[in-house]
């Protein structure tokens, strides 16, 4: 790929905390490699900041190869930035050209409440998963792991569906800051197998009542969600969450 | 002196020995008695979540946003498994002997077998949580080879292993907090042990939303935080992966093993600049089917797919005919650095080797097209279906690859070089996992325990899980038996208070120095000595120059020292700040030991032993023994030895001809 460096505008979410209104602050970033990653370019602006005695511009990261999902920045708009399928720290420089101005913002949701700048809680996700996205097997119970076979098929598509990250970008992007294709891709992952299948039906269930008390919005199915994922989870997981509650509304014994 | 608290008996008996014959903790028992784990990792959700299920109360702390995003999580290619469900020669015993073999004769023969026993067990477990595996078509779990086997025993889901793994066990460790076995401390950093009447009993934590600490008892401490590779600045961990919890442990009465056994992962996308944060690791799956080659003509600047068959080097396959693209970790990085370092390199930087998958693309097509009875396939059709198997075993790879670099792997080959990745050093334990202070544990890549000088492929997964699923539920019951007559204890006891103060004074101290320089820049130039001195090739010179800088630094850390922002807040500067104080004297221990270690052996390669083909050359009669380091003070450390005896592994030179 050929290399070049670039001046650009930053734009960037300040909130000093929860209770903070906060607001756009403008940076200009001179000499950007168009071979460094997007976080490396606030590496740079951070580092900056510090030398100039400025507070630092606080976001979520960790892994940086865009499988742990800490990474949560709204870039220009969408998700995690312009490239398809990917996670804002597997975005590079060489996205943008000489000139350009990128705005930056936090997920913005209800249930996703802003902590410092670009930082967001989504501890709702865990109280989702709490609420029954596993399969209550203790330690030791288990079978020999070739004991039940699972149809490939159904595996491959229980695996498409687990490859969720659990970022949030599918929340960030709704309208509606529905949770629903996060909720669809577990109930989803785990329904497929004939391991889940015991708890199926209070397991879908138990996570749409969690996802509602969470205060996450509707699912008006506009899509998208699946257009921002960056692990391309499809939308027809959510018709098979609507699918798997209607079952189980429609037959479940009332506990 | 070290006891390793090894059970007698012949190796395949001593785990189902120790099994029968350990105390157990009865059920209401286990109810008054409170674990505290440290990391949520592989090791510490699937640890927490077991002994929730056995009844402990459990107390699980990260400092990510959720424990689902532990560095476990990145890990690609695989974990393994004796289940010689391919029918190709494994067992129990093969998996001991690879693993004791691949570990250069430096590991511990009754943990390492105990590992190859629970193998099996923990794909049962996983399969059972609901963990997609990869699948062949009758519905069965499918496996691969990996580095340093002959066998197939390796299971993966595509290139997401370790994140299905770790959502099975994160899974296992929500459910465990819904039920309120478990209460999870999200976003929390421990900052320090507890030690009362010479047992550990709980843990100093920083709320890294609010900057409050916090004071927590346990009747025992599980520390399962992962590995310390990012001392090197630049590694395939985590941003936020570091030292700081065994560290602390360290500095309080918990002996350091083996601190220099680093292992350098062959295949990993090149530095491409001063900006770079991190490196990103291309699993080493990638050859089983890939083939490694530099030009045979020095600096050679053709593009790879102008350079002639005839003309490429293929110096894996050359020098090890017998193991090929998949000899060990070690032994590969050494050779790609062997050839880079005498001209052969590749890429603008010439620090890089060629992957190359346009083989593997044909004969998979060709396998395709036999399939769909298609005769006489034309080039185009070959590649096209051959692309699609290499997409389907591979593909997340090779988008991540194109992602980074810009270059489309199917079309080009792959440059790779290799970076940190794993330690396989770590806190000092015996057989029951405990370390040198008694209720203080440590679990997966954080102790040293498993993989001796160098880890073979897909084994960190099964450590962990190991670990945490199978052996400290066993294990940890034989110490706390002894504890259920210990009321929790006050977190107002003096030895809190105590731990609590200097963990502010520390903090305040950082924060107090307002210099000129970032944590992030002090980290860089550590970084850069430990590469440089400490990293593929080491030599006793090299060391003791890295000894004087690394103290020298950290004077400088501690004068110069920058923290933006306020200690009562958010402030991810500070956190940096502490770890990399961590780092800078961690570095120091890696390099007293690896010169003290005056053998080459698996990833530790000392230039003064070398055989005459230049491979790792043991000196089994001097250093087979772990080193274990307590620590006395500043640049002070003791050496303690646990010899290691292998009564039926018996050590040879290593050969992957």
């Amino acid at each position: 790929m050929e290399h070049y460096t670039m001046n650009l505008t930053l734009k960037v979410w300040r909130q000093k905390n929860a209770a903070d209104k906060g607001h756009f602050e403008t940076y200009e970033m001179k000499d950007i490699s168009s071979e460094m990653s997007f976080l490396e370019m606030f590496d740079v602006l951070n580092e900056r900041l510090i030398r100039e005695g400025k507070d630092p511009v606080a976001f979520d990261h960790d892994c940086r190869e865009g499988i742990c999902g800490s990474c949560s920045m709204y870039v220009n708009g969408r998700p995690h930035g312009p490239w398809k399928a990917n996670t804002v720290c597997q975005l590079h420089m060489r996205a943008f050209k000489d000139g350009d101005t990128i705005v930056v913002e936090p997920w913005r949701a209800n249930a996703f409440p802003v902590i410092k700048d670009l930082v967001v809680d989504r501890s709702a996700f865990d109280r989702i998963i709490q609420a029954g996205g596993y399969i209550s097997v203790n330690t030791g119970n288990a079978v020999d792991a070739n004991a039940i076979p699972v149809e490939k098929e159904k595996a491959d598509a229980a695996f498409a569906a687990a490859a969720c990250i659990g970022c949030g970008a599918c929340v960030a992007a709704c309208k509606n800051s529905s949770a629903m294709l996060f909720l669809a891709a577990k109930v989803s992952h785990l329904a497929l197998l004939p391991q889940g299948e015991p708890e199926r039906k209070t397991r879908v269930l138990n996570m749409v009542a969690q996802m509602d008390k969470e205060g996450f919005g509707s699912c008006t199915f506009t899509e998208q969600c699946e257009a921002v994922c960056p692990k391309q989870i499809s939308v027809s997981n959510i018709s098979r969450l609507n699918k798997e509650y209607l079952m189980a509304g429609l037959t479940a014994e009332k506990k | 002196m070290l006891d390793s608290k090894i059970p007698a008996g012949p190796l395949d008996q001593k785990w189902t020995y120790y099994k029968g014959h350990c105390k157990l903790v009865n059920p209401a028992n286990k109810r008054k008695l409170e674990v505290i784990v440290i990391g949520t990792g592989l090791a510490g959700a699937s640890a927490a979540a077991s002994l929730g299920e056995l009844g402990y109360r459990v107390k699980a702390f990260c400092f990510q946003d959720s424990p689902r995003r532990a560095h476990s999580i990145a890990a690609q290619g695989g974990i393994n498994a004796a289940k010689n469900y391919q029918n190709d020669g494994d067992s129990v015993f093969r998996l001991f002997y690879d693993t004791i073999k691949g570990g250069d004769y430096r590991a511990r023969e009754a943990n390492v077998h105990r590992l190859a026993e629970v193998s099996v067990n923990i794909i049962d477990q996983c399969v059972a949580q609901g963990v997609p595996f990869a699948r062949e078509y009758g519905g069965l779990l499918s496996n691969r080879s990996f580095g340093g086997t002959q066998v197939q025993r390796t299971f993966y889901a595509a290139g997401q292993t370790g994140q299905q793994l770790l959502i099975g066990a994160y899974q296992a460790l929500e459910r465990q907090v819904a039920l309120g076995n478990v209460k999870m401390y999200a976003r929390h950093e421990m900052l320090d042990v507890v030690i009362i009447d010479g047992k550990c009993r709980g843990v100093i934590c920083r709320n890294l939303v609010t900057g409050e600490l916090e004071r927590h008892f346990g009747h025992a401490v599980l520390l399962a935080s992962g590995g310390y590779g990012n001392v090197f600045y630049l590694s395939t961990n985590a941003m936020g992966s570091n030292v700081t919890a065994i560290w602390k442990a360290h500095r309080k009465g918990a002996f350091f093993g083996n601190p220099c056994f680093t292992q350098i992962h062959p295949t990993c996308i090149p530095v491409s600049g001063d900006h770079q944060s991190k490196l990103t690791l291309m699993s080493e799956s990638l050859r089983n089917d890939g083939r490694i080659w530099v030009p045979k003509k020095k600096g050679d600047t053709r593009k790879p797919n102008d350079i002639p068959e005839d003309e490429r080097d293929y110096y894996l396959e050359r020098r090890y005919p017998a193991f090929g693209n998949l000899v060990p970790r070690d032994v590969a990085s050494r050779a790609a650095k062997e050839r880079c370092d005498a001209g052969y390199g590749v890429g603008s930087s010439r620090q890089a080797v060629y992957l190359d998958y346009a083989a593997a693309i044909v004969r998979y097509g060709k396998i395709e097209c036999n399939k769909l009875g298609i005769t006489n396939p034309t080039d185009e059709q070959v590649r096209k279906h051959g692309i699609e198997v290499v997409k389907e075993k591979y593909g997340n790879l090779f988008d991540m690859y194109e992602k980074i670099t810009g270059e489309n792997p199917y079309e080009v080959p792959m440059r790779i070089y290799p970076a940190v990745h794993y330690t396989m050093g770590g806190l000092w334990v015996d057989y029951e996992l405990m370390t040198t202070v008694p209720g203080l544990y440590a679990l997966g890549e954080a102790n040293f325990s498993d993989h001796g000088a160098n880890r073979l492929g897909a084994s960190a997964l099964m450590q962990g899980l190991a670990d945490g699923y199978f052996v400290i539920p066993y294990t940890i019951g034989n110490y706390l038996a002894d504890e259920i007559r210990t009321a929790p204890i006050s977190t107002d006891h003096p030895a809190f208070v105590e731990a609590e103060k200097n963990v502010r004074e520390r903090i305040e101290k950082l924060m107090s120095i307002k210099g000129n320089q970032t944590p992030e820049s002090f980290h860089k130039r550590l970084g850069k000595i430990m590469w440089d001195k400490c990293g593929m090739a080491r030599n006793a010179e090299g060391l003791k120059q890295a000894i004087t800088e690394i103290q020298q630094l950290r004077k400088e850390f501690w004068s110069d020292l920058r923290v933006a922002g306020n200690v009562n807040e958010f402030n991810p500067e500070l956190d940096k700040a502490g770890r990399v104080a961590d780092f800078l004297e961690l570095g120091e221990l890696m390099c007293i030991d690896a010169l003290h270690r005056n053998e080459s052996c698996g990833g530790h390669f000392r230039e003064e032993s070398q055989t005459e083909e230049g491979e790792a050359k043991r000196d089994d009669a001097n250093y087979s023994y772990v080193a274990a380091w307590e620590f006395k003070g500043e640049s002070n450390w003791e050496l303690h030895k646990e010899p290691l005896n292998f009564e039926v592994a018996k050590p040879t030179q290593r050969s992957y001809k």
